[in-house]
């Protein structure tokens, strides 16, 4: 039996659907209850990774110190993850006292063009005995070759796996076929997706990457993510059990995890709104969801043209600060129409 | 008529490219020797065919003939820095340092120019830095408290070279101790992305600020005579979001398109700090033909 790695960014990506207002009580009844379903992986911290609670993103309730104390607290055979993009967090403030905490995974992310810029967090973390690796974020944007190449950047860094962020929900199964096709084969280490659910693709995306020689998958309780949220674990998990794949997950845990998840960790399970798809469709990343309705409603702006506007100036993860700019430039040329 | 300042520029990288074109262009500063490692490096074999004398010995040539110029661009990397800095310091050499070190005291010339003739060793900060610190200084200026800033740069991928890439964390340190520094927040923090769009997107900054009551009435005049100051020595340099209150905080954003010099216009966060430097060089310069 074919067994795929599950780690589940319930709690980090999920930051983003509740402005990034996590509880402590609530990290620790998830990180029980995924401890207790054999989640592999638990990531836990601000939905852009260390160090990311800023104005631009939002602030975080919990310091990324108190939430990985309460994580590690409350998992003893599931392994603690954490992200972190370079640029906004750095070795020496971030890193190492998150390892200092006790995680067990790094996950480092880049844009996918970016690679190189993953270089020293990636082999900090290798050099500290952890399981370090790579996330392509905004996969959409790139080509096969491209994304090739950058994973072999991190290939050569000590990542042990690459992991493709549809971080906009933007790919279709066709892409994600033929990207996992050729990483697969080519990389020397295993290749994994984290998707988005923006135009409802996000289980039959991971299903396209397994079935292309992928082996590590992101699943989120109910979906719980940025915008239109993430692969939803509990659908995920038993659709991989009946295509032949092993989790090592409990069926009737992870259920019970979601709903658990659902009532005590979010305010409403995602769903695929008018913005998430259109988002989806501009290759917006998911996480501009939440600010640009809001910016658009102060500029009187129509959220969608804000976000197709985006789209053109192929804005990137992060670049939230963009978001006022486009919404100001639309409602001066409206102005100018009228 | 007096005559123009000897300078020599260390290092033969991008900003040390982008520095020797602004100094041919300047009428107060001339480059006395362009000084790279590898005799082979583009930007060597460039300076040469612009006519200027050029070395592969690095410091060591300062070292040889330490009559050779008044001022030292060095614009290697911060662990070369700190040997040059001891170097240069002995043969009394005035240095603008181009890379994070941060031996010596930080300048913005639209904030403190002036520390260019107390100081031997100045430290231009970072590109970010430079962009966005006179911003936030005005924000501090108008505030009796800041509880809170922010700045988040954008540039292009292509304008970011191996050495920025692989000195991410470095840029941010910089940056925030920078903002603590000439703002007084004790609360800073820095976000650099690099987006790779084609074509290349132009540097662009937000500044954001967490005060008790903002002020918007007197910040807004404070920050346009700031941005004249700016511009009068980064020409590109423009005000694009002025001072708006939104979310609980003050917002603004500017971007830089670069002169063009070595790089491309879109490469505006390399221009903005090395037209910094030139306009500290260009003072001293100025201030040490007065003298005469």
């Amino acid at each position: 039996m074919k067994h795929v790695l599950i780690s589940d960014p319930t709690l980090r990506d999920g930051s983003h659907a509740v402005q990034h207002q996590i509880s402590k009580l609530q990290i620790m009844a998830y990180c029980c209850a995924a401890d207790a379903a054999g989640i592999p992986i638990v990531e836990v911290g601000h939905g852009n990774g260390l160090a990311a609670s800023s104005l631009q993103l939002g602030f975080s309730l919990l310091s990324d110190a108190e939430m990985l104390e309460i994580a590690r607290e409350n998992l003893r055979a599931s392994h603690l993850g954490v992200f972190i993009i370079p640029g906004f967090g750095t070795i020496k403030r971030d890193l190492m006292p998150a390892i200092e905490l006790g995680i067990d995974v790094v996950r480092v992310g880049s844009h996918c063009t970016e690679a190189d810029t993953t270089a020293r967090h990636l082999s900090y973390a290798r050099e500290k005995g952890k399981k370090a690796f790579g996330n392509l974020m905004m996969s959409h944007m790139a080509d096969t070759k491209t994304l090739l190449a950058e994973s072999r950047k991190m290939q050569s860094y000590g990542a042990e796996g690459v992991v493709l962020m549809d971080s906009a929900g933007a790919l279709l199964p066709s892409d994600v076929k033929k990207h996992f096709e050729v990483l697969s084969q080519e990389l020397e280490i295993p290749v994994g997706l984290h998707a988005h659910n923006n135009l409802g693709l996000a289980v039959a995306n991971s299903i396209a990457a397994v079935e292309a020689g992928g082996t590590i998958l992101d699943g989120t309780a109910r979906g719980f993510g940025a915008g239109a949220g993430n692969t939803q674990l509990e659908v995920l998990v038993p659709v991989l059990a009946k295509m032949g794949y092993e989790t090592n997950i409990d069926l009737y845990k992870v259920l019970d995890l979601s709903d658990l998840a659902e009532k005590q960790v979010m305010k409403a399970a995602p769903v695929v709104r008018s913005g998430s798809i259109v988002s989806g469709l501009a290759g917006v990343v998911s996480t501009f969801s939440n600010h640009v309705s809001r910016i658009s409603a102060q500029y009187g702006v129509d959220p969608r043209d804000v976000l197709f506007e985006l789209g053109k100036r192929k804005v990137v993860a992060g670049q939230e600060d963009m978001i006022i700019e486009a919404a100001m430039i639309l409602a001066q040329s409206r102005k100018q129409l009228v | 008529m007096s005559e123009k300042m000897k300078v020599v520029i260390l290092g033969s990288g991008n900003i040390g490219s982008d520095l020797l074109s602004k100094v041919l262009k300047s009428s107060l500063l001339e480059c006395r020797l362009f000084i790279g490692r590898n005799e082979e490096s583009p930007g060597l074999q460039r300076a040469r065919e612009l006519g200027v004398n050029v070395s592969f010995a690095g410091i060591q040539a300062i070292i040889n003939d330490p009559d050779i110029c008044d001022l030292v661009f060095d614009a290697t990397s911060a662990t070369e820095h700190i040997k040059h800095d001891a170097i240069l310091r002995q043969i009394g050499k005035q240095v603008i340092d181009m890379t994070p070190a941060r031996v010596g005291k930080m300048v913005i010339p639209a904030i403190n120019l002036e520390e260019v003739f107390r100081e031997k060793n100045i430290n231009m900060v970072s590109c970010g830095g430079q962009a966005a610190i006179p911003l936030a200084y005005a924000v501090a200026q108008t505030h009796p408290r800041v509880d809170y800033l922010e700045v988040v740069s954008s540039i292009s991928s292509s304008s970011a070279g191996p050495a920025t890439r692989s000195n991410l964390d470095e840029y941010i340190n910089t940056t925030e101790n920078a903002m603590r520094f000439f703002t007084g927040c004790s609360r800073a923090k820095t976000i650099l992305i690099l987006n790779p769009a084609a074509p290349p997107i132009e540097m662009q900054t937000t500044i954001s600020a967490i005060v008790p009551e903002a002020n918007l009435e007197q910040l807004g005049p404070v920050v346009d005579k700031l941005v004249n100051e700016i511009k009068r020595y980064v020409p590109g340099y423009q005000l694009l979001v002025p001072p708006l209150y939104e979310y609980n905080r003050i917002v603004m954003m500017v971007k830089v398109t670069g002169s063009g010099d070595y790089l491309p216009p879109y490469a505006g966060n390399l221009d903005i700090i090395n037209c910094a430097a030139i306009a500290a060089a260009e003072a001293y310069a100025k201030k040490g033909n007065r003298a005469e």
